[in-house]
């Protein structure tokens, strides 16, 4: 492998009171690795990605991420947009936050790669879901992270969405680490390097 | 541990002698206050539980800060028990309070009293955080959020404190006065040794619940282990 | 340090924006501000001080400002933007820097219209009484805007934020009526910047441990 790891995860638990949502976890993720997720709706995906990215925190065990904050692309069930904002406005605002060099020039270009360039001054709250789901997807890489992130990205997405994200994870899967949850592993097949299933408790 | 720590039996066997031993000094050894006759004796009783709730609130807001600066759930349930017998000892203080003012100006509230309107504050601010507490989801969420909102707590008793005295001097302008307790040789004896039984008592209190609540919890986490 | 003022400025740029966009905060505080002063003419009975009147100020300043605090982080709330933020590598401080400093915008904004109408309606306002308010306003913002954080986290938040809030809100109100009636208000204003040093500081060293886990 020679990769350093990037998570390494040991017994890794989350419990809700006295509610465990998953069976204790144990894995490991090289950089430039790709690991699919996959699970039964209940089986805990969501929070083992909210605890990746670090939204959540285990009740037991350890998970390392050998990542500084910002340095992590995170695409979850909710967009995490401003409905009020255009989409320009929007990855300004988080441009700056995550200090994202050449922010005007990277913004034009995702937002052109994504196909919402022509309603880049629009409100989101005016977008499909789709679009406003490829909005995500240019808000979680505008600051190239090293590890992507993504909670079952393709749900949202319409036919178009969807042919663009493919073809972005297939090149991204090569030069970055990926962690994506899905319903269709199928899809995801060509690019993993590691799966783990989840099952209800 | 090196130490032994005595056992909880022991700690509530000799809070309960301490107790009783409290009452003869009070009842019987203290001589009656020239002024205020028997009705003076509740002193011996209130102002001892009121700072028993303050010892309460800053246990609580300690374990607060515990569970902040490490990720220890055990602080979370210790610092939720402090805050929680505080608020016990805090409606006694101002039930006891309020007898005593009956007892002395025939009134059962005054707001003149600086102390006893700071724990009517007190009280709502910490009925605030029970309802706080149980409308978050269990979990590291919940308890960072008790714990940020009980050491606002302790940091809100001498600002309030400040404040009332500030509002009795131009909003309410002091009505009843009472003279700080001089107190004889007996009956400062009398005083600490209530002051004593009942900080004792609140001791063995605290880590009776603790260890219902722990034993509790683990119950419960048995049961879901059961299950699967 | 220039980062972070530049952080904070982002965000609370971003809450004028969208107040500016949605108007759904600024209005309604300022037309129940309005609203308030007039139920206080109809519930002061004829031979009521002018001291009664400056206590009712602050209960209306106090009540506005929490219709405002309650919708702080609704914007975050609807779809996950809080989340976002808080994966940022800035400074989790700086988000309640930013919404404080926003909040603070509104107040004054619907101030600006309840002080001019309680002279007009009720009795003057000097500059102590004025400093009062700032002051006030300030630890009201602060304190206000990080409770409003943790109710927004719970269940019956709408119920929750006004319990967490008077209690903190009582030193305030007592330094605000104080600067206005008493004829030493330096002790007063005096407090008022104690409670907003006091206060200001424990929400910005606290935040970060409202908004993660």
């Amino acid at each position: 492998m020679g990769e350093p790891l990037l998570i390494r995860a040991a017994a890794l638990e989350k419990r809700y009171g006295s509610r465990s949502v998953f069976r204790p976890l144990s894995f490991e993720l090289p950089g430039r690795g790709t690991l699919v997720v996959t699970g039964p709706n209940g089986s805990g995906k969501t929070t083992l990605l909210r605890m990746l990215v670090g939204l959540a925190a285990p009740t037991r065990g350890t998970l390392e991420v050998a990542l500084d904050r910002g340095r992590v692309g995170y695409v979850g069930h909710e967009p995490i947009l401003y409905r009020e904002l255009t989409a320009l406005e929007n990855l300004d605002l988080f441009g700056r936050l995550y200090r994202v060099p050449e922010r005007r020039e990277r913004i034009g270009m995702l937002l052109e790669r994504f196909g919402l360039w022509d309603v880049r001054s629009e409100r989101v709250g005016t977008y499909s879901r789709g679009m406003a789901q490829r909005l995500a997807l240019c808000r979680a890489l505008l600051h190239d992270p090293e590890l992507l992130v993504l909670d079952e990205p393709h749900s949202a997405l319409d036919e178009g969405g969807v042919a663009l994200l493919d073809a972005e994870l297939a090149s991204l899967a090569e030069v970055r680490a990926l962690v994506v949850a899905t319903h269709e592993p199928a899809r995801l097949e060509p690019l993993a390097t590691q799966r783990l299933a989840l099952e209800r408790t | 541990m090196s130490i032994a720590k005595p056992s909880l039996t022991a700690l509530a066997s000799i809070a309960a002698a301490l107790v009783t031993l409290s009452a003869v000094l009070i009842f019987v050894i203290a001589p009656e206050d020239a002024d205020q006759g028997f009705s003076q004796k509740i002193f011996y009783v209130h102002v001892p539980i009121a700072l028993t709730a303050y010892a309460c609130f800053g246990l609580g807001a300690w374990k607060a800060y515990r569970v902040l600066a490490t990720r220890g759930e055990r602080y979370d349930l210790e610092s939720y028990t402090g805050v929680h017998l505080g608020t016990i000892f805090g409606v006694l203080t101002l039930v006891t309070g309020a007898i005593w003012a009956k007892a002395s100006w025939g009134v059962w509230w005054t707001w003149s009293s600086n102390q006893l309107v700071l724990f009517l504050v007190l009280f709502l601010f910490y009925c605030a955080y029970f309802m706080l507490r149980f409308s978050v989801e269990p979990g590291p969420r919940r308890e960072r959020i008790s714990a940020v909102y009980a050491l606002f707590g302790v940091a809100l008793i001498p600002v309030s404190f400040f404040a009332i005295r500030l509002a009795n001097d131009f909003i309410h302008p002091t009505v009843f006065t009472r003279e700080g307790p001089q107190m004889t040789g007996e009956m400062f004896f009398a005083f600490c040794g209530s002051w004593a039984s009942i900080t004792l008592l609140a001791y063995v209190m605290y880590r009776v619940e603790v260890a219902g609540k722990r034993i509790d919890a683990n119950l419960r986490e048995l049961r879901e282990a059961l299950q699967t | 340090m220039s980062t972070y003022l530049a952080d904070v400025a982002a965000l609370a740029h971003k809450d004028l924006k969208l107040e500016l966009r949605a108007r759904d905060t600024l209005p309604a505080m300022l037309l129940f501000v309005l609203s308030t002063l007039v139920v206080f003419h109809f519930a002061l009975p004829a031979d009521a001080g002018k001291d009664a009147a400056y206590g009712l100020l602050w209960v209306a300043l106090v009540f506005t400002a929490l219709l405002g605090l309650a919708r702080a982080w609704v914007a975050e709330r609807e779809a996950g933007a809080l989340d976002g933020l808080v994966l940022a590598p800035s400074d989790r401080s700086a988000i309640w820097l930013g919404k404080s400093l926003a909040t603070l915008a509104f107040l004054v904004a619907a101030e600006l219209v309840a002080l001019p109408a309680f002279v007009v309606f009720f009795a003057p306002l000097d500059a102590a009484a004025l400093a009062g308010v700032v002051l006030a306003s300030v630890g009201i913002c602060t304190v206000g805007s990080l409770v409003s954080a943790m109710a927004a986290a719970a269940r019956g938040r709408e119920v929750l934020l006004p319990l967490l809030f008077l209690p903190l809100a009582i030193p305030l109100v007592v330094g605000g009526v104080g600067a206005s009636i008493s004829e030493e208000p330096g002790t007063y204003l005096a407090f008022l910047g104690l409670y907003d040093a006091v206060f200001a500081i424990l929400s910005w060293a606290a935040f970060e441990y409202v908004v993660t886990e």
